[in-house]
C-alpha cells in the first residue's frame, strides 16, 4: 500500500496552490549540499516482512531481566484490564474534551482521576494531569513564583536527579535562583535548608520518599517555610502515600509526582504521568486543565472543563502554563488502576513493596563487603555500597539475567560505588534470594 | 444601544480603569464599559496592600465567564486599601462598577499621573472610536 495519501492529481493541484511546477522545485529553497542525497528507503515491505522486521529489532530488548531497578520508574504489576479499558476506542481515540456535549466519558474519568488523585495526596484539588513528575514539578515550581511573586527556590538535594536536571532545563531561560542542599544522613538537611530561607524564598522543594528511598516527615519544614510566607512543593511516590502520611496531611501546598506506578508499564520512558494537586485557596495558580462537575439546565449531572481562563487558549502569553496539554489517557489508566485496586488494595501492594524491599535489605546486608546505608527508614528502594564501582557491577548482573538498580554515580559524583535498588511487589522471595546470590557471586569474582 | 454617559466626577484609562481622587486617595475601578465587555464576572484577585504599583503596570486580575484580564495601576503609588467584599461578591463589578465595584485605592502617588488620564467625555468618545 501507499504510504502517502494523496493521487498525483492531488500532488499537481497543491503544487499549482503554491505556484511551483514540481516537488523539487517546491523545495528548491534547500541548497544542494544540504538536501538528502538518498532517502535509503527500504523498498515497499509485505505485512510479514516488516512483522519479522519488527519484531527481530524488539528481540534485542533485554525485557527478561527481573528488574531491581527504581529511581522514580517502578515495574508495578498491572492488572489486565487496565489494558482492556483504556483500549476502548471511546478513550483511545478521543480529543481534548471542549466540547462537553459530546465528551462526558472522558471529562467523568478525568473528573475521577482527579478525585483519585486528591484522597491519594490528601490536598483539596488536583488538574487533569501533566506530561510526567519532572513536568509537573517543574509547573509547581512555576506556580509557587507566580503565586508569592518571589524569585528564590530552594531544591531539597533528595529531589529525583532527572526531575532537577528537567526543572533547569525549562527554566534555563528564566531568571530563577536556584539553590540546592544536599541531603544529610538521607534526609534534608534541616539545618541547612531553614538557613537558606530568606525573604526573596518562593518555595522549598522536597521529595518523599525521597530518591534514595528515604521517608522523610516534612512537617517540620513546612511549618517553618509558612511562617516566612513561603510555599512548600512536595514530590510523591503514589504507591507510597497507601502507608504514609499523604503531602495535603503536613500541609504541603503543592504535591506533584509522577503517575507511571499507578497502571502504566515502564516502556522505554514514556508517555508517563505527571500529577499536581494544591489548595483551593491556589487553584486559581495552577497550571492545566481541570474537569468540575456540575448540572445541567434540567438539573442533570454533567462534567465540564472548568476555571478555562487560567489557560492559554483564552489568556494566551499571561496563562498558567504554556504546556497546555494533559495525558488523558495515561491518567485513565491511572484511574483504572486505582479502582480496580481499591483503597485496601492498594494498601496491600505497598505493603508487600515494602516487606520485599526490607527483606532484600536484609539479604543484601549479609553479603561480605557490601554495606546497605541505613541512617534513615526507607520505603521500597535503598543504597547500597559495594566495594567495587555500581556501573560495573550492573554490567555484570545484567549478564547473569538482573537489572540490579540504578548507579547513583551517574548524577552524584562520588557516589560511584553506590547502587539504587528498588523492590515491588513483583519480586517474589525466590527472585530475591537468587539476586543477593548473584551479586554475592559478582563481587566474589572481579 | 443607547448607553448612559461615564461618570463625570473621575478620570479614565485607556485600558478601562477609572480613577477618583477622595481624601488624598485615588479610588481605583473599572468602566462601565468594561464590565460589560468582560460579561459576568466571577474572580477577582486584588494587590497585596502596601504593595507599590506603576503606571500601566499590571496589579490585580479579574476573571469573568469570557477571559481572565489584567488590571492596569492608572496611577503610581502605593495600594492603601483593597475592596475585600468583591472577594466573596465579584459579580457587584458587573452591578455597581462606580460605587460598591471599586477595585483598590492608590496612595503617595503622583498627581500629575491623574492630569494625564482622560476626562469622562474624552473616554466616552475614545471607547466610541475603539468599536
Amino acid at each position: 500500500m501507499s504510504y502517502i495519501a494523496n493521487t498525483v492529481a492531488q500532488q499537481r493541484e497543491m503544487l499549482k496552490v503554491c505556484g511551483a511546477s514540481s516537488i523539487k522545485e517546491l523545495f528548491s529553497d534547500i541548497p544542494e549540499n544540504l538536501a538528502p542525497k538518498s532517502f535509503s528507503l527500504h523498498a515497499g515491505k509485505s505485512e510479514l516482512e516488516v512483522y519479522t522486521m519488527l519484531s527481530g529489532l524488539a528481540s534485542q530488548n533485554y525485557s527478561h531481566l527481573i528488574n531491581f531497578m527504581g529511581g522514580g520508574f517502578y515495574e508495578h504489576f498491572i492488572p489486565a484490564a487496565v489494558d482492556a479499558l483504556a483500549g476502548r476506542s471511546e478513550f483511545y481515540t478521543a480529543y481534548t474534551p471542549y466540547q462537553p456535549e459530546l465528551s462526558q466519558g472522558t471529562l467523568q474519568a478525568i473528573y475521577e482521576y482527579q478525585t483519585d488523585i486528591c484522597r491519594l495526596t490528601a490536598m483539596e484539588v488536583s488538574n487533569a494531569s501533566l506530561y510526567d513528575g519532572g513536568t509537573a514539578l517543574y509547573e509547581a515550581c512555576q506556580m509557587a513564583i507566580r503565586a508569592t511573586q518571589r524569585p528564590r527556590v530552594i531544591v531539597d538535594g533528595g529531589v529525583n536527579p532527572i526531575y532537577r536536571k528537567m526543572l533547569y532545563t525549562y527554566t534555563a531561560n528564566l531568571s530563577i535562583d536556584f539553590h540546592e542542599i544536599p541531603v544529610s544522613h538521607g534526609q534534608s538537611d534541616r539545618e541547612k535548608v531553614f538557613a537558606a530561607l530568606d525573604d526573596r524564598t518562593a518555595a522549598v522543594i522536597l521529595q518523599n520518599p525521597n530518591f534514595f528511598g528515604v521517608i522523610d516527615d516534612h512537617s517540620d519544614i513546612v511549618a517553618t517555610c509558612h511562617a516566612k510566607g513561603i510555599l512548600v512543593i512536595q514530590s510523591v511516590y503514589p504507591i507510597a502515600m497507601a502507608l504514609l502520611k499523604p503531602p495535603g496531611e503536613i500541609g504541603v501546598d503543592i504535591a506533584t509526582g509522577e503517575g507511571q506506578s499507578l497502571g502504566l508499564p515502564l516502556s522505554f520512558g514514556g508517555p508517563y504521568l505527571g500529577f499536581m494537586a494544591t489548595s483551593k485557596k491556589l487553584v486559581r495558580k495552577m497550571p492545566g486543565r481541570l474537569v468540575g462537575r456540575t448540572t445541567d439546565a434540567q438539573g442533570r449531572q454533567g462534567f465540564v472543563l472548568t476555571l478555562q481562563a487560567r489557560e492559554q487558549h483564552i489568556r494566551r502569553e499571561k496563562a498558567t502554563s504554556n504546556i497546555c496539554t494533559n495525558e488523558a489517557l495515561c491518567a485513565l489508566r491511572a484511574h483504572a488502576y486505582l479502582s480496580l485496586l481499591g483503597k485496601e488494595g492498594l494498601k496491600k501492594v505497598a505493603t508487600l513493596c515494602l516487606n520485599k524491599a526490607h527483606y532484600a535489605k536484609e539479604r543484601v546486608k549479609a553479603i561480605p563487603d557490601v554495606k546497605v546505608m541505613e541512617s534513615s527508614p526507607t520505603f521500597n528502594e535503598f543504597t547500597v555500597l559495594l566495594p567495587i564501582d555500581a556501573a560495573e557491577a550492573a554490567g555484570k548482573m545484567i549478564e547473569q539475567g538482573f537489572a540490579p538498580g540504578f548507579p547513583l554515580g551517574r548524577y552524584y559524583p562520588g557516589m560511584e560505588n553506590y547502587l539504587l535498588v528498588a523492590v515491588t511487589e513483583k519480586r517474589t522471595k525466590y527472585e530475591i534470594g537468587s539476586f543477593a546470590e548473584t551479586l554475592e557471586h559478582v563481587l566474589k569474582n572481579v | 444601544m443607547s448607553k448612559s454617559p461615564s461618570p463625570g466626577d473621575r478620570k479614565f484609562t485607556k485600558t478601562h480603569e477609572w480613577v477618583k481622587i477622595e481624601g488624598g486617595k485615588a479610588i481605583v475601578g473599572i468602566s462601565g464599559h468594561a464590565q460589560e465587555a468582560l460579561g459576568d464576572i466571577t474572580f477577582i484577585e486584588l494587590p497585596a496592600i502596601g504593595k507599590k504599583v506603576n503606571k500601566a503596570e499590571s496589579c490585580s486580575v479579574i476573571e469573568s465567564v469570557k477571559a481572565a484580564s489584567d488590571i492596569y495601576a492608572p496611577v503610581s503609588g502605593e495600594i492603601a486599601e483593597v475592596n475585600t467584599s468583591l472577594e466573596t461578591a465579584p459579580e457587584v463589578i458587573n452591578k455597581d462598577p462606580y460605587q460598591r465595584g471599586w477595585l483598590f485605592s492608590i496612595k503617595n502617588f503622583d498627581a500629575a499621573d491623574v492630569s494625564g488620564l482622560m476626562d469622562a467625555a474624552a473616554y466616552d468618545a475614545f471607547v466610541e472610536s475603539e468599536k
